[in-house]
Parts: structure tokens; sequence; C-alpha cells
């Protein structure tokens, strides 16, 4: 098959899979999961014939694999969509089919396929377990599988459909369409526990606060097209375009037509990727199951975010002359690096294993936008595939941390103790091995261990291109950015895995089933090995050793390739530091640590995430609540709509009851017909007499009237 | 001739006019007879002998008897009561003359007024000519049977109106 | 001599007192007896008709004589509708037989 046409169809598998689940197979569970883990093995195997091929061609580049069709018609011409697989495109396709293949094998076992149905549960609400009774006659609780299985996999399928649409897409406008179907599979896997009411929240504020991004992103294409003319990357990639939309000023803020163009997409970057200000709806997310949060918020969604800035790159960098950053750059790298830094120091003070992670990936994310607005593209592209490996790897293995809790909790039947809560766990080394070793290697991976994490490698590089292009305040906020993460990672390892149990839960945790550490033990191979592939040439010892194909490869792709920086000791020095330090720090700094109270982190402005939400509730969404409630329903529906309506119908009551009352009874019923009715009866009264029965007084009246009649005849015939 | 019409007009008008006016039925119905029999004599002034006869016989010898017995059977007493004129007598004598002004206008007009009469030619049998002109089936033979058909008709109505009820 | 005009006065005086005599009486049988007097001018009219006219046209006799006979018909009826009226009703007076009103 070729290249071209296998690409086209690696959105499909899933897109059906959401459809066949949904019309057919909702009952039948097993099918679900079969007709959902299929697709995604379907498309995973497309993707990796497409990244060989990819692989094999010389200068990809130049002669990316693409094709289109013309779609919309504009009046002479067409509006095309297609595909494309450029170097950059192949390196994403690579871990978007990895990390989604991963994630729906895992969910397979996360929810619980193949135990019992639970005693209380119900559909919208998390399973509760299910007693059991085994052949001795003891009695236990056991995790009962999830009511809303099959739903589950259709909207994962949903969700990786629109992943795949985004990856592969060559135009603007079926990027944003595989966004927004994203977008909206976000808000419904969130809010897939829909009984929870801090679900549903989560889901409203999440889909909210990207929609926001999404507005100023639709402006920025919409004013791309008017003044180019074309959505297809490659159409507008070239010089003559970039140049004139460099040199064509805009009213606003005095930016150039590409910095407006290019800041109006990053603000929807801002949005989807949960960056400073609009990182609300991150943590909130953390509702969703925990496949969900992996997915979403790790591997996929976010990282859509960054890919979408990665790919307007030539956009955003169209007038940067290589040292001064121009104004759209300045803000992205402003808004990276103080989300980073931002996130950093929040994700200090949590306790919920999963809120860690939630900022700790919106502080990662940071540094890969911050990475854009210095200009280093290949460091970007390489930190946003790593981050995506390991990220995915974290999560899930939290995920089987929470299960083995969960068992623990049903075990002891204590229902108020939170399976999430890090200071309920410790001592789980012994009890979920395979978990705790994947999780280690991803936790060193997130704080960039030296060498043999990929995490080192891309965040080594970043800061080396900080550093060494001269943005040094970037480069120091991202140090210690760095030296924070380093340190909460540690924290988070210490807290649940070493030590010892500090609740009866705990004690009684279980490993999980192979569908859920297969794929953790998977993505850790990738979080180990995937960072060589980028070693910079001239590194120290190990430069050189094997080729930066990553460099090479990713670069490529755009018109220009990149040059490697000389080496500098500098930033390899920091990153060592900061990495090391922190792991040491926060092992040192937890290891005792048995409560809460205990933590001396735990200052309540980081814990309240710097009051963003109720800054937020205050200045945005009370007014708007007001606005609808009193403004718009009170006084202007109920008040001034319905008073007008309410008059009209007084006032043609009022007319009704008039006519009624002096036209229809008084003049038409009085006066003409009763009124005409009384004169015949008046006429009738007075005429009757005539009637006399007498035929002599008829004969008489006859006569009478013929004498006159006669006369008159006579007197008119006659003249 | 002119004394003769003048007397026999006089007659004539002056029992009609006792006709009508008088209380008595009886002597109306008399009066009556007086008014047939100038009639009678004024066909025969006009040469038309058999209608002069006829209406001797058929008018006073049936008709007015008829009356006179009607009177007789539709009375309780001997004497008439009451006037013989109803309320409205005023409005029917000037109904009346009215009618008659009206008609001498009408006719004073038409140009056949004044004529004078023409002689009767010779040998002519009027009434022969009368009784042809009854029977013939070019003349008036229908109406003279259709007449007798009313006649019947009449008189079986008559008898059966006035047949007293057992 | 006598003009023809003097019988058609003749014939309509005789025809209003008979009007007369049909308007204003009271007794039922003398209403009939005005109505004969009626019948007796429109003969007159007819006969003198015929003489003044073309004599050999029978018409105007014939008519009179159908006239005579129509008369006498009618008198018959009406009197013996008077005489069945008189029977039930006890009375023969004109005014006094109004059933036919409102």
């Amino acid at each position: 098959m070729a290249t071209e046409t296998l690409i086209w169809l690696l959105p499909l598998p899933p897109v059906l899979a959401f459809f066949l689940i949904v019309l057919f197979t909702n009952k039948n569970k097993a099918l679900s999961h079969t007709i959902g883990v299929g697709a995604a093995a379907l498309s995973w195997l497309g993707s990796m014939v497409v990244f060989s091929r990819a692989l094999g061609v010389e200068h990809l580049g130049e002669r990316p694999f693409t094709s289109s069709i013309p779609w919309l018609p504009t009046g002479e011409t067409w509006l095309r969509i297609g595909v494309l697989i450029d170097p950059l495109g192949a390196a994403v396709l690579f871990f978007v089919a990895w990390t989604i293949f991963m994630i729906f094998l895992y969910s397979v076992g996360y929810h619980n396929f193949g135990q019992p149905e639970g005693d209380h549960d119900r559909p919208g609400l998390q399973p509760h377990g299910a007693t059991v009774t085994d052949e001795h006659g003891h009695r236990h609780v056991v995790p009962s599988v999830e009511p809303m299985y099959s739903r589950f996999f259709a909207f994962l399928g949903l969700f990786a459909f629109g992943m795949y649409t985004l990856v592969v897409s060559d135009n603007l406008l079926t990027l944003f369409v595989g966004w927004e179907i994203m977008g909206l599979c976000s808000y419904l896997l969130i809010g897939f526990w829909y009984g929870k009411e801090s679900a549903r929240n989560a889901a409203v504020k999440a889909f909210m606060t990207t929609r926001i991004g999404d507005v100023f992103m639709l402006l920025g294409i919409a004013f791309l097209y008017s003044a180019t003319g074309t959505l297809t990357f490659r159409e507008i990639f070239t010089e003559e375009v970039l140049h004139a939309l460099a040199t064509t000023t805009t009213p606003i803020l005095g930016l150039s037509a590409v910095g407006l163009i290019a800041l109006l997409l990053f603000i929807g970057t801002v949005g989807k990727s949960a960056q400073w200000p609009l990182h609300v709806w991150l943590p909130d997310a953390m509702e969703g199951p925990t496949p969900v949060s992996a997915m979403i918020h790790a591997a996929t969604m976010v990282s859509a975010g960054v890919y979408a800035v990665i790919r307007m790159f030539p956009l955003l960098t169209a007038d940067f002359d290589g040292h001064t950053l121009t104004t759209a750059m300045s803000v992205v790298a402003f808004i990276g690096a103080f989300t980073a830094l931002f996130a950093a120091t929040i994700a200090v003070a949590q306790n919920d294993i999963k809120r860690v992670l939630a900022y700790s990936t919106i502080s990662q994310l940071g540094y890969m936008i911050a990475a854009l607005g210095i200009g280093a593209y290949v460091a970007a592209a390489f930190h946003l595939i790593t981050h995506a490996f390991f990220k995915a790897l974290l999560f899930l293995g939290s995920g089987s941390v929470i299960h083995g809790m969960e068992h623990g909790v049903l075990h002891t039947g204590n229902h108020h103790v939170d399976p999430q809560d890090m200071f309920n766990m410790g001592g789980l080394r012994k009890k979920m091995p395979i978990t705790f070793w994947t999780f280690l290697v991803g936790g060193f991976a997130l704080s960039g261990f030296p060498l043999i994490t990929a995490g080192f490698w891309s965040k080594d590089e970043i800061l080396a291109d900080a550093f060494g292009h001269g943005h040094l305040a970037v480069f120091v906020t991202l140090a210690v950015a760095a030296f924070l993460t380093a340190f909460y990672t540690m924290r988070q390892i210490t807290l649940t895995f070493l030590g010892e149990p500090r609740t009866k839960e705990a004690e009684h945790a279980q490993e999980t089933p192979w569908t859920m550490t297969v794929p953790l033990i998977v993505l850790s191979v990738f979080a180990v090995t995937y960072g060589w592939v980028g070693i910079p040439e001239h590194f120290p010892l190990f430069g050189g050793i094997l080729p930066n194909w990553f460099h090479n490869f990713v670069g490529s792709t755009l018109a220009e390739e990149p040059e490697a920086l000389p080496f500098n000791l500098i930033p390899l020095m920091t990153s060592l530091v900061v990495a090391l330090g922190g792991l040491l720090l926060g092992w040192l700094a937890y290891r005792n640590v048995k409560t809460p109270a205990e933590d001396k982190l735990q200052i309540p402005l980081l814990k309240n995430k710097w009051y963003f939400d109720e800054a937020y509730d205050f200045l945005f969404i009370k007014p708007s609540y007001w606005f609808a409630e009193t403004f718009v329903y009170k006084w202007m529906d109920k008040g001034v709509i319905d008073g007008i309506l309410h008059a009209f119908g007084h006032a043609t009551a009022f007319l009704g009851t008039w006519i009624r009352n002096y036209i229809d009874k008084a003049i038409i019923n009085e006066l003409i017909g009763d009124g005409s009715a009384r004169l015949t009866q008046w006429f009738g009264g007075r005429l009757r007499p005539i009637q006399t029965g007498r035929i002599q007084q008829y004969m008489l009246a006859s006569l009478g009237v013929l004498i006159v009649i006669g006369g008159l005849m006579f007197s008119l015939l006659v003249k | 001739m002119t004394i003769l019409f003048f007397l026999f007009a006089t007659v004539i008008l002056v029992s009609a006019v006792m006709v009508v006016s008088a209380r008595n039925l009886i002597h109306a119905a008399l009066w009556l007879v007086s008014t047939l029999f100038g009639v009678a004599a004024l066909y025969a002034l006009l040469e038309a002998g058999f209608m002069a006869v006829v209406q001797v016989v058929i008018y006073i010898g049936a008709i007015a008897i008829l009356f006179i017995f009607a009177v007789m059977l539709t009375r309780r007493e001997l004497r008439d009561k009451g006037p013989g004129l109803n309320a409205n007598w005023w409005l029917s004598a000037l109904i009346s003359a009215l009618v008659f002004g009206g008609l001498l206008f009408l006719l004073s007009g038409w140009s056949g007024f004044s004529k004078a009469s023409a002689g009767l030619p010779s040998e002519f049998d009027a009434v022969g000519a009368l009784g042809e002109a009854l029977v013939s089936p070019q003349a008036f033979v229908l109406p003279f049977e259709v007449a007798s058909v009313l006649l019947v008709a009449a008189m079986v109505g008559a008898v059966y109106v006035a047949l007293k009820q057992k | 001599m006598i003009p023809l005009s003097w019988y058609l006065i003749l014939s309509a005086a005789l025809f209003s007192i008979g009007l007369f005599g049909v308007l204003a009486r009271r007794n039922a049988i003398a209403i009939l007896l005005g109505i004969e007097l009626m019948l007796n001018a429109v003969n007159i009219n007819l006969v003198s008709f015929w003489r003044y006219g073309d004599v050999t046209q029978m018409a105007g006799q014939v008519f009179a004589i159908i006239v005579f006979a129509v008369a006498a018909a009618e008198v018959a009826v009406g009197l013996a509708l008077i005489i069945s009226v008189y029977r039930t009703r006890k009375t023969v007076v004109a005014d006094e037989l109004d059933l036919m009103k409102w």
C-alpha cells in the first residue's frame, strides 16, 4: 500500500471502534475492549510502517509523504485538506502511536475487566467493590468491574481519532478539527464518572478554559487565511509568504502580521497545554480515570498544544534574526519559563499523587514552550517526545499505585481513607515491585538523572540552548524549576514507595495485573533509551558514539536546518547539580516524614495554588453568573421582554374589553341587534290591528291602494 | 226612445240605491228585483230580446228568490237589528265615488265614447245567431260547455256546503 | 239618438253603487246583493257594446250569457256558505266573521 494512503487510513480504526462500540457492542465488555485495543493496535501497526518507511527516505524534510484533496470550494479556488508526514510528523507519530496503544491496553486492567460486578455499583460513579465468597466461606471484598466499561473505550477511540487526525494533517483546518475533537473527548472523559459533582464541574472547567484559548486560535487561523489564502503548512512556510507576513504590520501593539498570528495561535496552546494563565483546568482534570489523565495530560492532548507551536515555528520565527527575540517569541518564552517555575512551586505542596504529576506536566510543558520561545526547535521537539513517554509512564504508574491502594481499602473496608493521598502510602516498593521500579525510572527521567534517562538529554539540551544563545533569565528560571522538579519527584517517590507503610491499607496493597504492568515496562524502556538518539555531537566522552540522529532527522523539517551548538560546560554542570541535588535533598527531607503536619513545605499559598482559582472565581466567574442570572435573566428577559409582552397582553385585554362593552354590547347588540328587533316589534304592533279579519275592511284597503297606484301610474304614463 | 231610456235608468239607479241602503233585508231583496226588472227593460231597449227574457227568468225567477230564501233562513227574529251599514260606510262611499269618477275619466278619453248606434241589418235573426254562436265549434261551444260544468260543480258544492251534518 | 256613453255612465254608476254595497253593508247577504248589482252593471256594459259595435259578432251576448251562468253559480255557492256559517256561528254580520286575522 502506498505510504500516503496508509497515512490517510491511520485515524480510521479508532473512529470505527467508537461507532461500533456506541452502536452495537455497548453491552458486551469483552467485545468492546477487543475492538478498542484492536483498533489502537491497527493504528499503531500502520504508524510503525509509516515511521520505518519515513526513516528510509533521504531528505524527508524536502520530500515528505504528502497527499491532499480539494475540500471546500471557495470561489475560483479550493481549500485543500490532506496528510503530511515530514520528519517532525514521523517522530511525533511514533510516540503518539505507542502511548495510545499502551494506554488502551492499560485501561483493560485499570477498569478491572474480568472482575465481578459491584454490590452497589451504578453507571456514573466509581466502582466500589464486590463481595465474593470463596471456597472456605470467607467473604472478601474485591475490586469490581467498571459499569460503563464499553463507553470508556468508545470515548478513548474518539479521542485517539482526534489525535491521529491532528498529527497527520497537513493544514490548520484539520489540525483544528482534531484539536476540538480532543477537547470534546477531554470533557467527556474528565466527566466520565458523571455522578460525582466534582467530576462534572472539572469537565466543564476544562472545556471552558480551553475554549478561551480555542477562540483566539480560531482568530489566528482566520487571520492567516485571509492574509495568505491558504491553510496548508507547506504553502504557508515558503519564503515569499513568510516574508510578506513579516513585513505587514498590524494595528495591534505594533506587531507584524506574522507575530500577531503566531501569538493568536499560541494562545490556543496556552489553553490546551495548560500554561499560565489558563492552567487552572489541568489539576481538576485529575477527576477523570487515570488512563485518561495519562492520555490527555501527558501523552497527547497537552502535547498537541506544543506540537501546534512547533509546527508553527517558521511562523513564530519569521522575523527572527537569530539573536534578539521578537515580541511574539519573548511572550512565548516568558510564559513558558514562568509557568515552568510557577507550577513547580505548587507541586512541592501537593499531597495527592496525581496532582503532583499534573503540576509537573504543566511545568514540563512550560519548558518546551520556553524552548520554542528562544528558538530551540529541536530541543523542544526532543523534550516533547521524551516527556510524553515518561509522563505517561508516571501517570500509569500512579494509576497502578492507586489500584493497589484501593485493594487495601477494600480489604480493610475503611472507605474514608483516600487511596490517592501519598501520606497514606509508604513502603509500596515491597508490595508493588514492578510499579516501583518503573515509577523510579520515570521519576528519574523527569528529574533529568544523568546519562541513563531520556529526560536528562532533552532537558540538558534546552538548558544548553538557553545559555548558549545568551537568554540568561530563561536559563536561570529553568534551572531553578529543574531543581524543584527533582525535589518534588523524589518527595513523591519517597513518600509513596520508600520507608514503611503508614496505614493498614498500604500494608495490604497488591501488585496490579499484567495488562497494567506490561505497558509500564514498555514505556520505561523508551524512557531510558529514547534519550540516546539525541546525544549532542560534542558531548564529552559520549558525543559522537551515536550520531545525533534526532537532531539531524527532526531538524531537517525546517527549511534551514538548525546548527548544533558548540558544547559548553556550564549548562551541563548546572543541570547535573540541580538534578542530583534535588533528588538527594528530596530523599533526605522526606525519608522520615510521616504526617502532613511534619511536612514543612505545606505552605498555604503553595497548597492553594497561589489562589488563582479563587481569583478567577472572583474576577470572572461570579460576574458572569451575576450577568447571566440577574442582568440577563431577571432584568432583561423577565423584566423587559416579558414586561413588553405582558404590556401587550394587558393592552389587548383592555382594548378587547372596551370593544366588547362599548361597541359590541352597546352598539351592535343593543342598538343594531336588539334595536332592529324592537323597531320591528313596534312596527308590527302598530300594524297588527290592520288585520281585523273583516273582509270588507280588507277590500277597502286594497281598493284604496289600487286607486292610489292607478292614479300614480296614470299620471306618470300620461306624461 | 230617449225618454224610455231615462225612465228605465232612473228605475235602475233608484232601486239600486235602495238595495244598498234598505235596512230590512227582505226590502233590499225586493228592491233588487226591481233593479233587475229595469235592467231587463234596458236589454229590450238594446234590442237584445233573448237577454231580456233570460234576465227575468234567471235573475228574478231564480236568483232573487234564492236571496229571499237565504234571508229567511238566516235570521233569528223577523226583525232586523242594528244599522244596515257598518262603521266605515263613509270611506266606502268615498271609494265608490272615486271609482265612479275614475271610470268616467278613463272612458271620457276613449274615442268611441259618443258613438251613436247603428241600425240593425234587415232580416237579422239575433236570437238565431246567438244560438248558433253558442253551439258552433268555430264559435263559443267550448265556453258554453265549460259553463255547464261550472254549474254542475257549483250545484254539488252548494249542496255539500249547506248540507246539515248529522 | 242614445249615445253609447249614456249606457256606459249608467253601468259605471250601477257598478259604483254595487261596490258601495259590498264595502259598506253589515249583513253578508246584503254584500251578495251588492255583488249582483255589480254583475248586472257588467252585463249592461257588454250588451251595449254588442249593440253599438258589429252586431253580427255575437261575442258580446255570449259573454253576457256566460256571466249569467257564473253569477248564478256564485250566488248559489255563496248563499250556501252563508247558511253554513250561520248554522255554526249564529250570525251573518260580516264584521263578526273575523277569524282571518293575526
